[in-house]
């Protein structure tokens, strides 16, 4: 276009701000950028104004003072001496530990939904349908709440336990579901234990060294190793043989009745439960829908072409139906995963201490620090999201089709 | 041909047997439940399984279902009704409960008297909805959509008639500057008159107008604030809002993170990742503690409406995303062939490019309207009255302490029903949209 129109650059008019395209966008540019910083000016300017008004300053140091309060649910030592900081780290500690939870389960029942919901087994294939379309078109907030009533309301109390009191505890004495939250035997690392650890570790190290060796096996020569099966005994055979060998050392507390409440094990809180189990049911249904997407955007051709070739259904589904399902199904998995943890927020409806809870809750109602405090939230929230949409771009690079 | 064969062969039939009934075992209701349920022993562990699963659920739901009580004044009654008819120990539901509260669940506290308002703005909605989502209706109904939001605002906050009609007038005023302007000197002339002008309008002579007008001619209605607006209402007015706000700039999002030009690209997509990687909840409570602080000393103004603005910015940015990936989705081709035809950027996005983009993201679109009409519920933790914040409330009562079931079933079944809608739309419209050659 340029070449066309013949350019006069000595005589530069004015007009050619508006009229030429070459400069229209220089023009249009700089007008946003003046709006912007007037914009930006005029909230900051406001924002002094207020905090000056209400005799405020803009200071991150109640981080450091002790935070006054308790927070029943906790993964690091802490106590009402603690500082904010520590408070605020309690909190992000207690999302990370609901969203690793919730997206293991979501996951699961995402992908027994998703591949049940494509049976041809009439019944199962409406009863996941069911799920999908209830958990999908009823806000999370009433699921979290409803799953809750059930722990609190319709669960036995810890006194129905004992003798004659109607409830049982369930998998071999080991797990008392109670209104007061769930009790499940904890691990007692004794003497030992760490050589266990670490032959389990070496273990998984084996079972990803010898699946390498057979990829590479089976692409040179053409055999196929049981990869499998060695897996399977890899897994289980060198940490079963060295917690014999070493005695025994990891044993289970179970949780045990005294008085009013039980003592012993691990007590998991109803809030933790509830919540838990309704972002995973939640997430799960929207999973099953990606995970059927996923399955249906593998065209029957390649099905039929697979078994041309003569491969039996199980080297199908892993060699020629999976790995293209599952450029379909991470991307949106992961976003799932993303909301899943933003979603964990809710926790403000059953009282679990996450970050929000923390941090942006009862630290900013106790030092006044809404500004500072809603900041910090809102940054670890976005750190969040950009560390996992990172670390979704380079899976996506890495599996995306090589064109050209 | 059996003469060929005749010498050859000693029976040779000469004509059709009767078609026989096909047997059993592969006809009708039996094939169907061979086929469908019973046709290897997976299928049969699965079949076993459901049907106890959905035993176990309708054996412990079904009785507390149809042992309802309808008429009672308070949980007390209702166990006593239940004891008098079927004894102490049999499930039952107390649906009393919604027959007594049912006005507050939809209506939060506005006042009795004008409940038509909110249902008549309902219908407004539908009728003014209709011929967006139905191609088949008259496309002069378009005329009363365009209308319909400043009638929905006078009958739900009521106030003076002169005040809705004063501001739809500064529309009417830019679209008329538009197109008086754009002939006469020049479309970049009449864009910047048709929003400067009517901005000048609603600051500096609305107000005065609406007054002048309201005291000549006192047209209106009883005024209704909005911490009267509660229940369903409030949950529709929120996502009806956002979902109406949030698509246009959504759009005008998209496109700028589309953009070559560099400012408009950068702010665009730290705009939707920011408000993406932060929870609504957050929003929420930014928008109710912060944003005091971020607006000039003394300006307060209501909590529903800073509401609306969040959720509308919120799902605009998720919107943003959706259609990002409608426009990326299309060929090269079609944006070099627009350029090849001389259409200007906003000819050729509005004729070309946002057509078969937006009919891409369809399913998007609607997922993300979905997700804000539930996220709605999210407002109840900065002290807005919706559907669960009320059964909260009734639950505090005395008289309905400690019910919940019948609550949520009927909070779920009404948002149910609601998005279950939305999705069922959404594939309408794909199948209605769909042009490609199967």
């Amino acid at each position: 276009m340029a070449s066309l129109s013949d350019p006069q650059r000595d005589t530069f008019r004015l007009s050619q701000l508006i009229n030429d395209s070459r400069y229209r966008s220089l023009t249009i540019q700089t007008v946003a950028m003046i709006l912007l910083v007037l914009l930006f000016s005029w909230l900051v300017s406001n924002t002094v104004q207020n905090l000056q008004a209400l005799g405020k300053d803009f200071d991150f140091g109640f981080l450091g003072e002790p935070a006054g309060y308790d927070i029943n649910q906790r993964l690091i030592e802490y106590n009402s001496q603690a500082t904010h900081g520590r408070a605020a780290l309690v909190g992000i500690l207690n999302t990370i530990l609901v969203a690793v939870l919730g997206c293991a389960l979501a996951t699961v029942l995402g992908i027994i939904a998703g591949v049940l919901r494509l049976s041809n087994n009439w019944l199962v294939a409406k009863l996941m349908a069911v799920y999908v379309e209830a958990f999908r078109n009823v806000p999370l907030l009433l699921w979290i709440i409803a799953i809750f009533a059930v722990m609190a309301e319709s669960m036995p109390q810890p006194r129905a336990f004992r003798e004659g009191g109607g409830a049982e505890m369930i998998l071999f004495d080991s797990v008392a579901v109670t209104n007061r939250g769930v009790y499940i035997p904890t691990p007692v690392w004794g003497d030992g234990s760490t050589v266990l650890v670490i032959v389990f570790l070496a273990s998984l190290v084996g079972i990803w060294a010898f699946r390498r060796y057979a990829r590479k096996r089976q692409e040179a020569t053409g055999d196929i190793l049981p990869v499998f099966w060695v897996g399977l005994g890899l897994f289980f055979v060198p940490s079963v043989l060295a917690y014999f060998v070493m005695g025994r050392p990891v044993t289970l507390d179970y949780p045990e009745l005294g008085g009013f409440n039980f003592t012993g094990g691990l007590h998991l809180r109803n809030s933790l439960i509830a919540l838990w189990l309704a972002l995973s049911l939640y997430t799960g249904a929207f999973i099953a829908e990606i995970v059927r997407a996923g399955i249906l955007a593998v065209s029957k051709g390649q099905t039929e072409a697979a078994f041309a070739l003569g491969l039996r259904p199980g080297r199908t589904m892993n060699l020629v139906i999976l790995p293209q399902a599952m450029r379909v199904i991470v991307p949106p998995l992961i976003s799932q995963y993303l909301n899943l943890t933003k979603n964990s927020s809710l926790a403000i409806a059953v009282g679990y201490m996450d970050v929000r809870s923390t941090l942006g809750g009862i630290t900013i109602n106790q030092t006044g620090r809404e500004l500072e405090g809603m900041l910090l939230l809102g940054a670890f929230y976005l750190a969040t999201s950009l560390v996992i949409a990172a670390v979704m771009n380079v899976y996506n690079n890495s599996i995306k089709l090589k064109e050209r | 041909m059996s003469d060929t064969n005749a010498h050859s062969v000693r029976f040779v039939r000469q004509s059709m047997i009767p078609e026989q009934e096909p047997p059993l075992t592969e006809a009708g209701a039996i094939k169907w439940i061979r086929e469908n349920l019973f046709s290897g022993w997976l299928n049969i562990l699965l079949t076993v399984l459901s049907v106890a699963f959905i035993y176990y659920v309708l054996s412990h739901m079904l009785p507390w279902f149809l042992n309802t009580v309808w008429n009672a004044g308070s949980l007390s009654e209702c166990r006593e009704i239940r004891n008098a008819t079927w004894g102490s120990d049999v499930p039952s539901a107390c649906f009393a409960v919604i027959k007594d509260r049912w006005p507050q669940l939809l209506f939060g506290f506005y006042p009795s008297d004008y409940y038509w308002r909110p249902v008549l703005a309902l219908v407004v909605f539908l009728a003014a909805i209709a011929p967006v989502l139905f191609s088949g209706l008259p496309r002069k109904m378009l005329w009363f959509s365009l209308a319909s939001p400043f009638l929905m605002f006078f009958l739900l906050w009521g106030g003076t008639i002169w005040g809705p009609i004063v501001v739809a007038s500064g529309f009417v005023l830019g679209y008329a500057l538009f197109v008086g302007l754009s002939k006469a000197a020049g479309t970049l002339v009449g864009v910047i008159a048709a929003i400067v002008a009517p901005v000048i309008y609603w600051l500096a002579i609305a107000g005065p107008l609406a007054r002048g007008l309201g005291a000549v001619l006192p047209i209106g209605l009883e005024f209704v604030p909005s911490d009267d607006f509660g229940g369903f209402t409030l949950s529709f007015i929120i996502g009806i809002a956002g979902i109406i706000l949030s698509l246009p700039l959504g759009i005008l999002l998209a496109l700028g993170r589309q953009s070559d030009l560099f400012l408009i690209n950068k702010v665009s997509v730290a705009f939707i990742e920011v408000i993406r990687g932060v929870p609504l909840i957050v929003w929420l409570f930014t928008a109710s503690l912060l944003l005091n602080y971020f607006l000039p000393p003394g300006t307060n103004f209501d909590l529903m409406l800073r509401v609306i603005i969040m959720v509308t910015l919120f799902s605009a940015a998720y919107i943003a995303e959706v259609i990002r990936g409608g426009l990326a989705a299309l060929p090269r081709g079609q944006y070099e062939a627009a350029d090849a035809l001389g259409l200007d950027y906003w000819k050729s996005m509005r004729l070309i490019i946002l057509p078969q983009a937006l009919k891409i993201s369809i399913p998007g679109i609607v997922n993300t309207f979905i997700g804000l009409f539930k996220d709605t519920t999210l407002v109840v933790f900065i002290g807005l009255l919706d559907p669960i914040g009320l059964s909260n409330a009734i639950r505090a009562t005395t008289d309905w302490q400690g019910l919940y079931w019948e609550l949520f079933v009927f909070i779920g079944l009404l948002f149910f029903i609601a998005c279950f809608s939305m999705g069922q739309y959404s594939l309408y419209l794909e199948r209605k949209l769909q042009t490609g050659h199967r």
